[in-house]
Order: structure tokens, then C-alpha cells, then sequence
């Protein structure tokens, strides 16, 4: 198959005041291809994005250099053109989606008149033939009820609805590139195998072009026909994706390939002989009031945590995993008595502190701390390091000067840091340093617990790589615990002796690990897995497992009502799934696991569990 | 929504009761009435006679059940001076006063939304930092002396504009421009920070990825989304200006409204006609705010779900 040339990018060069973002890259992309732009946090690819739409000057940085030409009757030069001409390509001939569902669409405008809003621009098209077509739009990317969805406010849909949105306005105009930045990224990951098997779809009916940026080489090996690795500004390689993924050339994609976390790679062995648990929990609840009313069924509660138990012995780590709203986050809070819980039972190492007042939990809160997602949120931009790490400590032991000194020597010295980082403050680091700060803040008052709240979800995979194993390594020489919450299992994997899924408020299946998932009985963890992306590009077009949707659990309920909670049933040793109902329930205990297991042929769960029961 | 505006109706009631209240008890505060109005040379028989007359010998608590009552059958007793019904003295007074408030909100609106959008979008130009600057000015001018040196230069040296009452459109001028002034030097700058705001989010780009024209996405997406924010500050703005704002710009250019008669009813100690008058103003201002957040609550969707719900 000939390529013919769709976009040519050639020697840009893109500079932010005097900062160079992108030192001279050259690639181009064909018609109806998809070509993936990867590379970590200031590798310049989303730079690179906004400035083939021109729209990196309202950034604050400029073309520095090189030409961008959109090829076709005539070549424009889309690096030349003027702002005029620039807004007909905008929208029309080359359409982007962003990482942010939640942001990028304008709140207080209908989605119909958003959409419909680049209709009537490019196509002339009047209100009523406008609002038709974003029906169909609507329709195309499979947006339920698309003619209720025309009235509605962003706010009214979901992350997944909205990147959905996204994408139909981008399309509405067939443009010939759709360039995506990071468009899934910010979604759960059943709903981005949804969205990137959209996305592909769609690029087979409509023969458009695609420009997908990520740093996420799962999803790179879904989707793309070929591969730009960027590094600080640099492009270091490109080739066809399976050519990346086989033999990669540069020491960086090799890199990258690594430190990828790949499900079914392998997790910490259960501990042997586990002793008194550090933290157990206890049917614990938490619930919201949504709206108060004195009358009947005015009063409506949302049940965030409903009937949680859980225990973490001391040197184990706990993955929690659980995608946005399943109630992992409540949960957390809970335990470490952040917020209160409306019912249950929490002990940190045997002493029960669910009555406890402000005062006598104090000296309690140092043996449990917690490690926040946000590194640029949680150290406050005007404490210098010293004084940020071994706050917790002075809180409650009133240290001497000199001791925090060098209580902070010690202990930046323990996460991997220079000792002279000390004197200096948050925003000199990167996110990764951060996140080793708050760790060993958390360190300071030698906590038994720290729970871990997506702690590496916001850094770049080979940071996070780093960050895990600091927390692996803290565990092997204090015994430290962790409660590990994440919404990507295959990190969790990673750092988890033991794991527990959440969905719907509760937990649904946990156990040891490598039986968890490896031998995934609940429908909700077997979704969870299947829609994990496969960082191997020759597997992407084998079928995936169809499962059933799941009916989510009502959690907003009339005063006096709460969600049925689960029966948990053991299917092995430590591995307890909850039941869906009893009769299925009756069958798990008689044969030891649950009808309606993991998919068939010779996916690595089915394989899995084909040795699980050999065993 | 309705039940939104009911509960909103609720809580004017309520505030209007307590402003009542506190009214009532104030003004008394001060010893007898009586006092005040009558002359020096008054014999004590006649001052009780007086006081009987106007039931200030009542009980303080039945006095304050009688001015509650006044609210249900509407006769809220006679001026001491002029000897006629205080709400009819107080109503001829209210729609001068309201066109007045009108102008000046209009011109506020006409002058600082272009303004604030204009200093949020060349910020860094010298287009942004003389705006400010104006905004900075007009902030810390008083109203009273931007209209002293209105009067001084249009009307007493250059004999351009008329300084008293309200007869023709010129009279509107030098008032409105005196009371919008410190409003637009405000709104300037909130216009200008809810734009700035505006102008960083996403969905701006997301509006420029489409092709829209740069004007369309600031008016369409920016100023639609700044304009929510600036609506709940008009409304602060627009009832301080009603309660206080016009007292003094009314009395400077004998402007015939509320704030006028509350100047001249203050210091002729006509205490039926100040009491009414303040609650008159108390109530527009309530009206007022409740009004903003009801439009506050319908200009934003995020609002009106919750609203609904």
C-alpha cells in the first residue's frame, strides 16, 4: 500500500520565550492512518499538537521554525497561513479532542449547540438542518438518547459521554486529521477501550487521519500504524508500531518499554506467616446527605462506602483498585478518619479509633499517614523543604532546630534525594521528587500505615516505576504498610501483596494478587481486566471477550434505605469474591469457582486459570 | 425551580421581619419621639396630650405588635411635618429614584463589561494597564466629589448642565455618571478578572479548535460563562448603590427620591417618614438580591439542576 502524504511536518522547531520545546522534529502522516506521538511530561508533544492548528501562540509560545503543510488542492502551509484562513482549516479540515472531558466543553452552552456550532460554521448549514445533523453526529459515536442530549449541559454526562461529545464534534465535519491529545487519559479504563475502539471505528468509516498523542504504550499498541518517540524536543525514533514494540532501536523507546507496567507481570508473593493486622476494617460506611427534607422521601442520602471490611498486616501491601466514583477514595478518607463514617468499625494496630474525639486521635494520626495523588497540590509552595518533611514529626514532638535538620538529611536521604534539597521549595522539583517528599513527610513520624491515594497516577510511567519501588524498598527495611489505591491495576499489580476491587461502594472480590487476577470470578473484575490495553500490537485485533454491562448498584437512596451488601463467599485460600446472587453462591461453594469465569481461548486470564486449576 | 423560588421567597420574608425589627427598636433607641419633634417651650400637659395622641405611652411590645399590624392593613400613620400619609409621600418618591438607579446601572454595564474584556484580553499591552489604572482612579474617588467637581465644571464655570431636580434628560447626566462612577471602576476590574479567568480554561481552546473567529469565541464562550460571574456582583453592587449610594447623590442635586426624602426627613426628625422610607429601601434591596440570585441561579445550568433537583 502506497502512503500518500496527508500532513508533512518538517524541522519544527517550537520555542516557549526562550525555552526550546521542540528542537526540530520532522514525521509526517498519511491518509487514514494513525500515527501516535509518545513521549513523557516535556517531551514537546502536545506542543507539537497545538502548533499544527496553530493554536500554540495562545499558550504563550510561537513557531521557532520548520513548516507544517497540509497536503491536498493546494498544499497550504498551515505554519504560514493567516488567522482567517487558518480558522476555515480549524475545525473542519483538522479537528482535535483533548485530554479533559470534564473542561473542554463550555459548561453553560447546550452539547447540541456546541456541536452543531462547527456545522453551521464550516457547512453554512441553517439551526434546524444544524441540529439534525449533531443527531446523527450524536448517533455516530453511539451516545444513548442523542435527541435528549442535544439539551443538556455538559454536566449532566459523565467523563466517557463527554469525550464522546468530543469526538463527535471534532468528526462532525469529516475533517481529514483529527489530532487526539491524550483524549482517554483522564478516563477509566473500560470506558477507554470504549473510546479507542470508537475512535477506530470511526476512522474506518470516515477515512480520516489520526494524531494520537500519549504517553501510554498499551494504548499505543491498540491503536496506532505507526510510531514518533519524542524525548525533551527530540524525536529519537519512529518506525511501524510493530517495529517499535519488537525491536526497539533507541536506548529511550527502550526505556519507556520498560518501565510500562504490563498486566500479568508478576506481583509480590503473599506474605507467609502475616501477624497482628496493622489496620482492620470493619463493615465500614460512609454516606452523604444529598438533600435534606422533612418530607418522606425528601431526604436522599448517597451511600459512598457501603459495608466495606478489610485488614492490612504489617509489611503488606493492599491494593485497592476501582475506577473514579466507586467510593476507593471515601474509603481512604474513612479509615484515617479524615471524614467520619456513618457505620462500622476501623482499629489502627488493635486500638479501635471510630469513637475517638479530635483530641485523643491526635497522637494516634501518626501511625497512619497518607501520600496524596496531586504533588503539586499537597507540599504548600511557601514551606521550604525542611520544614514540609518533618512538619508531621514537630507536630507532634516539638523537634529542636537541629533536630529537624537532620531528621530531614535522614530522611531525604531515604527516598533518594541530595540532603542539600533541604533549603529549597516544592516548585524546584519535578513531580516525581515531589512525590518522594511526600513520602518521606509521610516517613517522618515513622508511620505503621500509609495509604497511598493514586500516588502515581499523575507521573510519568518511568517516574512512577521509580516511586513504587522506593515504596517496595521503604517496606522491605521499616515494615511499612500500605493501603496502595489506584485505578490502574496493572500498577497495582506491581506493588500488591494482597488486592481488593471496588465497585459500587463495595468491595467485590480480593485476595491474593496473582489469584485475583489471574482468576477473575467477579463480572466486574473480569470488565476491569479485559479492558486493560495490551501493550502488544499483534494482539490488538484479536476479539476481546464480549462481557456482559453491568448494572451499577443504586447508590442514591431515600433516609432509611441502604444498599444490599454483599455476601462474600471463598473460591481459595484468601480469595473471596462477593456473590451475585444465591444460587450462583451455592454453586461457588460447591465447586470452588463462580459460572461465567474469565473469557475463553488463549487470552492470558483463560491461560491463567487453566493453570490455576491444574494446581 | 419553583420550589428554589419559594424557599428564596421565604428568606426575603424572614429578612424583611428582621429588618422591621431592628428598625423599629433603633429608632427608639434615642429616648421619646416626642422630644424631638415638638418645640422647647412646649407645657408638659401638652407633650402629654401629644404622646397619648401618637400611643407612645404605650408599652414598648404593643407598640411593636401595632407597627407589625400597620403591615397588614396598610396605614403606617401620618408625617409629623407635612400631615399626610407617610406612604404616600414615600411612594410619589420611589420612581425617580428607580430611574435614576436604571441609568446608572445601565450606564455601569455599558461602560465596564467592553472595558474589563478589553483590559483581560491585551493585558500585557499598554491597552490593559491604562484601563487599570482609570479603574484604580475611579475607585478611590468618593462619589460625593466626583459630583462636587461635576457641578463646579459643567454647571458653574462652563454652564453646560443643570444642577437641580429632574426635569429633562440633561438633568440624568452629572447624577448617574456620579453614582455609576466607583460601580464602574469595580466592575471594571471583576469584569476584567472573571475574563481573565475565562480566557486560561479549557473549553476556550476547545472553541479556537473548532475555526470559530477570535471575536465569536471570546463573546460567545468567554463572556457567556464571565457573565455568570459578574452577574452575582451587579447584584451586590446594584443594592449597595440603592441603599446608600443615592442617599448622598440624591441630596447633592435635590434629586426627588427616597434618598432625598431620607436626608431632609432625618434632619427634620419626620421619624414616620424615615422609618418607612428605610424599610421601603430595605425591601428594594431584598427585591433586589433575591431577584440576582434567581437569575444568578437561571443563567447557570450547573445552578439549575441542583436547583431543580
Amino acid at each position: 500500500m502506497t502512503r500518500i502524504p496527508l500532513l508533512s511536518v518538517e524541522n519544527l522547531r517550537l520555542n516557549f520565550g526562550s525555552f526550546e520545546a521542540v528542537k526540530g522534529i520532522t514525521f509526517d502522516i498519511a491518509k487514514g492512518e494513525t500515527v501516535a506521538l509518545v513521549g513523557e511530561s516535556g517531551s514537546g508533544k502536545s506542543a507539537t499538537a497545538l502548533a499544527l492548528l496553530r493554536l500554540i501562540e495562545r499558550e504563550g509560545g510561537h513557531i521557532a521554525g520548520g513548516s507544517v503543510t497540509l497536503h491536498g488542492t493546494p498544499d497550504l502551509q498551515l505554519s504560514a497561513l493567516s488567522d482567517r484562513q487558518m480558522q476555515q482549516v480549524r475545525g473542519n479540515r483538522v479537528s482535535m479532542i483533548f485530554q479533559e472531558p470534564m473542561t473542554a466543553l463550555n459548561p453553560v452552552m447546550t452539547l447540541g449547540d456546541q456541536v452543531a456550532e462547527v456545522l453551521r460554521l464550516h457547512q453554512g448549514l441553517d439551526a434546524t438542518q444544524a441540529r439534525a445533523a449533531t443527531r446523527e453526529a450524536f448517533e455516530r459515536v453511539k451516545i444513548p438518547e442523542a435527541e435528549r442530549r442535544l439539551d443538556q449541559f455538559p454536566h449532566e454526562l459523565s467523563g466517557g459521554l463527554r469525550q464522546r461529545v468530543m469526538i463527535a464534534m471534532a468528526l462532525a465535519c469529516r475533517p481529514d486529521l483529527l489530532i487526539a491529545d491524550e483524549p482517554t487519559t483522564a478516563l477509566d479504563v473500560t470506558t477507554q477501550a470504549e473510546i479507542l475502539a470508537l475512535i477506530r471505528q470511526l476512522q474506518d468509516e470516515i477515512g480520516t487521519a489520526v494524531l494520537f498523542i500519549t504517553h501510554d504504550m498499551g494504548v499505543v499498541a491498540n491503536i496506532a500504524d505507526r510510531v514518533v518517540v519524542l524525548k525533551r524536543g527530540d524525536k529519537v525514533e519512529e518506525g511501524p508500531v510493530a517495529d517499535i514494540f519488537i525491536r526497539p532501536q533507541a536506548a529511550y523507546t527502550q526505556q519507556l518499554m520498560a518501565a510500562t507496567p504490563k498486566l500479568g507481570s508478576g506481583a509480590p508473593k503473599p506474605l507467609l506467616r502475616p501477624a497482628a493486622p496493622v489496620l482492620e476494617v470493619e463493615n465500614l460506611a460512609v454516606r452523604f446527605p444529598v438533600r435534606r427534607g422533612l418530607l418522606p422521601g425528601g431526604h436522599l442520602d448517597y451511600h459512598a462506602v457501603g459495608g466495606v471490611s478489610l485488614s492490612i498486616a504489617p509489611g503488606e501491601t493492599l491494593g485497592l483498585v476501582g475506577e473514579s466514583g466507586c467510593g476507593k477514595s471515601t474509603l481512604a478518607r474513612a479509615v484515617l478518619r479524615l471524614i467520619d463514617p456513618s457505620q462500622g468499625r476501623v482499629r489502627l494496630e488493635g486500638r479501635e479509633i471510630t469513637g475517638l474525639d479530635a483530641a485523643e486521635m491526635r497522637p494516634l494520626r501518626q501511625r497512619a499517614q497518607m501520600v496524596f495523588q496531586d504533588p503539586f497540590a499537597s507540599l504548600n509552595p511557601r514551606m521550604s523543604v525542611r520544614d514540609l518533611i518533618t512538619e508531621p514529626a514537630h507536630i507532634h514532638h516539638r523537634l529542636s532546630r537541629r533536630d529537624r535538620r537532620a531528621l530531614a538529611a535522614e530522611l531525604l536521604e531515604k527516598v533518594g534525594l541530595e540532603p542539600a534539597a533541604a533549603d529549597r521549595f516544592p516548585h524546584q522539583f519535578s513531580g516525581g521528587q515531589r512525590q518522594r517528599l511526600c513520602i518521606a513527610r509521610a516517613l517522618s513520624v515513622r508511620p505503621a500505615l500509609i495509604v497511598a491515594d493514586e500516588s502515581v497516577s499523575a507521573l510519568d510511567v518511568s517516574v512512577a516505576r521509580q516511586v513504587t519501588d522506593l515504596m517496595a524498598r521503604l517496606q522491605a527495611e521499616d515494615g511499612v504498610s500500605f493501603l496502595f489505591i489506584s485505578h490502574d491495576i496493572a500498577v497495582v499489580e506491581r506493588v500488591s501483596h494482597r488486592v481488593a476491587v471496588m465497585w459500587g461502594g463495595q468491595i467485590v472480590e480480593t485476595g491474593p494478587t496473582e489469584a485475583v487476577l489471574h482468576n477473575p470470578q467477579h463480572p466486574y473484575t473480569q470488565r476491569l481486566l479485559a479492558a486493560v490495553p495490551v501493550a502488544d500490537p499483534s494482539r490488538r485485533d484479536a476479539p476481546r471477550p464480549a462481557l456482559p454491562a453491568l448494572q451499577a448498584p443504586k447508590l442514591l437512596l431515600p433516609a432509611g434505605q441502604a444498599p444490599v451488601r454483599a455476601q462474600m463467599t471463598e473460591v481459595s485460600a484468601g480469595h473471596f469474591v462477593a456473590v451475585q446472587d444465591p444460587a450462583s453462591a451455592l454453586l461457588a461453594g460447591a465447586s470452588g469457582h463462580m459460572a461465567g469465569a474469565a473469557a475463553q481461548g488463549d487470552s492470558p486470564q483463560a491461560a491463567a486459570k487453566d493453570r490455576f486449576e491444574q494446581v | 425551580m419553583l420550589s428554589y423560588a419559594l424557599r428564596t421567597l421565604i428568606r426575603m420574608v424572614l429578612t424583611f421581619f428582621v429588618i422591621v425589627t431592628i428598625v423599629f427598636f433603633a429608632t427608639r433607641l434615642s429616648g421619646n419621639a416626642i422630644d424631638f419633634v415638638v418645640s422647647d417651650g412646649i407645657t408638659s400637659e401638652d407633650r402629654e396630650l401629644l404622646i397619648k395622641y401618637y400611643e407612645l405611652d404605650r408599652p414598648i411590645l404593643t407598640q411593636y405588635f401595632a407597627f407589625l399590624r400597620s403591615f397588614t392593613d396598610g396605614q403606617f400613620g401620618l408625617s409629623f411635618i407635612e400631615r399626610r400619609p407617610v406612604s404616600e409621600i414615600v411612594l410619589e418618591r420611589i420612581w425617580p429614584s428607580t430611574q435614576l438607579l436604571l441609568s446608572a446601572v445601565g450606564l455601569t454595564l455599558l461602560v465596564s463589561i467592553p472595558l474589563g474584556i478589553a483590559a483581560a484580553i491585551w493585558r500585557k499591552s499598554w491597552i490593559g494597564s491604562a484601563v487599570m489604572m482609570v479603574a484604580f482612579l475611579g475607585y478611590a474617588v468618593p462619589n460625593f466629589v466626583l459630583a462636587t467637581v461635576m457641578v463646579l465644571l459643567f454647571s458653574y464655570w462652563l454652564n453646560w448642565l443643570p444642577v437641580v431636580g429632574n426635569g429633562t434628560a440633561w438633568h440624568f447626566i452629572m447624577p448617574t455618571v456620579a453614582l455609576s462612577g466607583v460601580l464602574i471602576a469595580a466592575l471594571t476590574r471583576f469584569t476584567r478578572n472573571a475574563m481573565l479567568d475565562v480566557l486560561g480554561q479549557d473549553f476556550m481552546r476547545t472553541a479556537r479548535a473548532k475555526g470559530l473567529p477570535e471575536n465569536a469565541v471570546i463573546v460567545k464562550h468567554g463572556l457567556r460563562n464571565a457573565g455568570i460571574t459578574i452577574l452575582s456582583v451587579i447584584g451586590l453592587q446594584v443594592a449597595g448603590l440603592a441603599a446608600s449610594g443615592s442617599v448622598v447623590i440624591e441630596a447633592i442635586f435635590a434629586w426627588p427620591g427616597i434618598g432625598d426624602l431620607l436626608v431632609s426627613s432625618a434632619l427634620r426628625r419626620d421619624y414616620p417618614v424615615l422609618q418607612f422610607g428605610v424599610l421601603t429601601v430595605a425591601l428594594a434591596v431584598i427585591v433586589i438580591n433575591a431577584a440576582i440570585d434567581l437569575a444568578y441561579a437561571w443563567a447557570d445550568p450547573r445552578l439549575r439542576h441542583t436547583v431543580k433537583g
